[in-house]
């Protein structure tokens, strides 16, 4: 059903949209301040510090060679991606650059931003997508002549610096969680949530490992054992000072997040009203003056309104509830005479049952037209050996053998059509008793179905 | 749906007490919408009295518990916890209180446990102010008021199920009872029901009644079901 009328008529519900994730669009500032809307005073620091803070360690999509793993390093650094890339070439050689290249490739979420890259030029696009040919030959060249270098001169690094490393590494990971964008993510999703648990897990586990290992090659590890239980009951005093206010940080990005899902589910209740019941209410103010038309106007909303409340099932084809029920919505907004459909039970749609329903709708069409009432009753009832289906009206009724042999209406459309397909019609109807067709179609034996 | 709620004329007219026989029952009406009370007041007029108004469950539980009044008419959906909720405070207290719940609602879960928790009859908004006022004394003499569409539910829940049922004389109805029903869900008034069954109008009561007793005390699934959905059990 479209109804001619502009939306704009009703600024007043015009709704903001939910909140857009954080991230660099030009936007993303407003729709963060939007989201405060909806969250706590808290939020405020995190505009500030999306906007002050470095962007967030991505791998890099466009710009990139292997990985995108030193571009996106250099990124997050704020530095040259050449300087990034000449670094951990250097690190390459000794072997640690490669784990580090490998672990970051492993740990570090390729950049959503890139999959929304509106540059106009497909030809742009697909040069900054492809990998430069002749700089990974050049960065190859280079790494072998290094490496032909500290074969010579060097020799193998101290196994010291790998431990240094894997902290360093650990430390990065962590700390790249704690970023307030990284955060929001962990609110608003929950699929995300496992993978970022996997990464901190990961990061803490390097850290520990650096750190263990650099001690026990220092040959310092039963030294520090003392210190260690100091700094483990150290960090478990502060854990229990601690673990309440993270509860309790944790409980508030939850009622936030109910919160944002209220909000969205009322903006969405308000976009439905404001698109069905707002307009069909100005188009009745507008037909004021014709009474069959206002209430055929709101009979329609109300099914409308009702279908969307109470989520009845719309798979018309499928079922005999819902295709009566559909028959005669048909007919009521037609022919604008109310009709009332009750069911009991439902079973599949066959040939016998369609042309029940066919024969319905003809009764139903009949009492709307000559019935003159304000309302039908229609009642279907399926048994495990039929179906069963009365259209009853209270109007004048009429005398069924003075109905002209030749009015296809009633003889062919009912009688007709039912007695084709092994079922059964009857007409009861006298004149001031109103009139009631009974369908009967028989069901195929219950073998088939249960 | 006009017409099956115009019983009142065929009521039997033998005790002097009856609200039907011209006692003017005491009402309270309790809807959240202010407008729609007004509407049901001005409508009613003088078939009954409307002695109390409430627009919450507080405010109702308050308003029912000193007026005392003959009959409640009772919204599903109330701020506060809804009229179940109203039910549940004033039944125990004030048992001989008449619940007509009228809605605007048309599932079956409303339907359903609006009646379970107490309620003898279902209407809906779109009732016309005759037909309501006869439904009002049709429940204030103690009989229930079924819907087409009430019917229908109460046949859905009641209908053959595999599972064997706990309690035989409670959840399962008699053939009787079922023709009522049928009748009543094909749009059939009660002197109708009556006309096509052969029997007398107090008989169809009595089938009503007994459908409505064996819905509210029966535990079959199908009602549990309902009745956990608006959380009841």
């Amino acid at each position: 059903m479209v109804f001619p009328l502009p939306i704009r008529e009703f600024p007043d519900l015009t709704l903001n949209s939910g909140p857009g994730g954080p991230g660099s669009s030009p936007d993303a500032d407003r729709a963060a301040r939007q989201a405060c809307w909806y969250q706590a005073d808290e939020c405020e620091e995190t505009v500030t510090a999306t906007r002050e803070e470095p962007p967030q360690l991505y791998r890099s999509t466009d710009d990139r060679l292997l990985g995108g793993v030193c571009s996106g390093l250099a990124r997050h650094l704020g530095i040259d991606p050449v300087v990034a890339r000449l670094a951990l070439l250097a690190l390459a050689v000794g072997g640690i650059g490669v784990a580090v290249y490998l672990v970051l490739l492993l740990l570090v979420p390729p950049d959503p931003e890139a999959e929304e890259d509106t540059t106009a030029d497909p030809e742009e696009r697909t040069r900054r997508k492809g990998r430069d040919i002749s700089q990974i030959l050049a960065y190859i060249a280079l790494a072998a002549g290094l490496g032909m270098l500290f074969l010579f001169f060097g020799g193998v690094l101290d196994p010291l610096l790998w431990f240094l490393v894997f902290g360093a590494l650990g430390g990065t990971i962590l700390w790249q969680q704690a970023n307030p964008a990284e955060r929001d993510e962990w609110v608003a999703s929950t699929t995300l949530r496992g993978k970022a648990w996997i990464r901190t897990g990961l990061g803490v586990l390097l850290v520990i490992v650096g750190v263990i290992g650099f001690l026990a090659f220092q040959q310092q590890l039963h030294e520090a054992r003392a210190g260690l239980t100091f700094a483990l009951t150290l960090l478990a005093g502060i854990g229990l000072i601690v673990a309440p206010w993270i509860i309790g940080l944790v409980r508030e990005r939850d009622r936030e997040r109910r919160e944002r899902i209220r909000s969205q589910e009322r903006a969405e209740l308000a976009a439905h009203i404001h698109d069905s019941v707002l307009h069909t209410l100005t188009l009745i103010q507008r037909r004021a003056d014709d009474p069959r038309e206002v209430q055929r106007l709101a009979r329609v909303q109300e099914r409308a309104l009702r279908n969307w409340l109470y989520q009845r099932r719309t798979d018309v084809d499928l079922t005999l509830s819902p295709a009566l029920e559909g028959v005669a919505a048909e007919v009521e907004e037609v022919h604008g005479v109310p009709i009332e459909v009750v069911c009991v039970g439902d079973c599949p749609l066959n040939d016998g049952l369609r042309a029940t329903l066919q024969a319905a709708r003809e009764a139903m069409v009949n009492a709307s037209k000559y019935a003159g009432v304000d309302t039908i009753s229609v009642f279907c009832e399926v048994e495990p050996d039929e179906v069963l289906v009365f259209i009853r009206d209270r109007g004048p009724g009429f005398d069924l053998d003075a109905v002209p042999a030749d009015r296809m209406g009633v003889r062919g459309s009912i009688i007709g059509r039912m007695e084709r397909h092994g079922g059964h019609a009857r007409i009861r109807t006298a004149p001031g008793e109103g009139t009631e067709v009974q369908l009967r179609m028989p069901r195929p034996s219950p073998s088939g179905e249960t | 749906m006009r017409g099956w709620y115009s019983q009142v004329e065929s009521h039997d007219v033998g005790e002097e007490n009856t609200f039907a026989s011209g006692r003017i029952p005491r009402i309270v009406i309790v809807d959240d919408h202010h407008l729609f009370r007004s509407g049901v007041r001005g409508e009613l007029g003088d078939a009954v009295d409307v002695v109390g108004e409430a627009g919450d469950v507080d405010e109702a539980v308050r308003v029912i518990s000193e007026q005392r009044p003959d009959l409640v008419l009772l919204d599903v959906h109330l701020p506060g916890g809804g009229g179940i909720e109203v039910l549940r405070r004033i039944l125990p207290k004030h048992p001989e209180i008449r619940f007509l719940a009228l809605s605007v609602s048309d599932a079956a879960e409303d339907v359903i446990g609006v009646i379970r928790a107490g309620a003898r009859g279902y209407v809906t908004k779109t009732i016309s102010g005759t037909e309501l006022a006869d439904a009002i004394v049709r429940v204030a003499d103690g009989d229930a008021v079924f819907s087409p569409r009430l019917a229908g539910f109460v046949l859905d829940a009641f209908a053959a199920t595999d599972a064997p049922p706990v309690d035989p004389e409670l959840d399962r109805l008699t053939q009787r009872e079922r023709e009522v029903l049928r009748l009543i869900a094909r749009g059939y008034a009660y002197k109708e029901v009556a006309r096509e069954l052969f029997i007398s109008v107090k008989t169809v009561e009595t089938h009503v009644s007994s459908v409505l007793r064996k819905l509210q005390l029966s535990n079959r699934h199908e009602l549990s079901r309902w009745a956990t959905a608006r959380k009841l059990v």
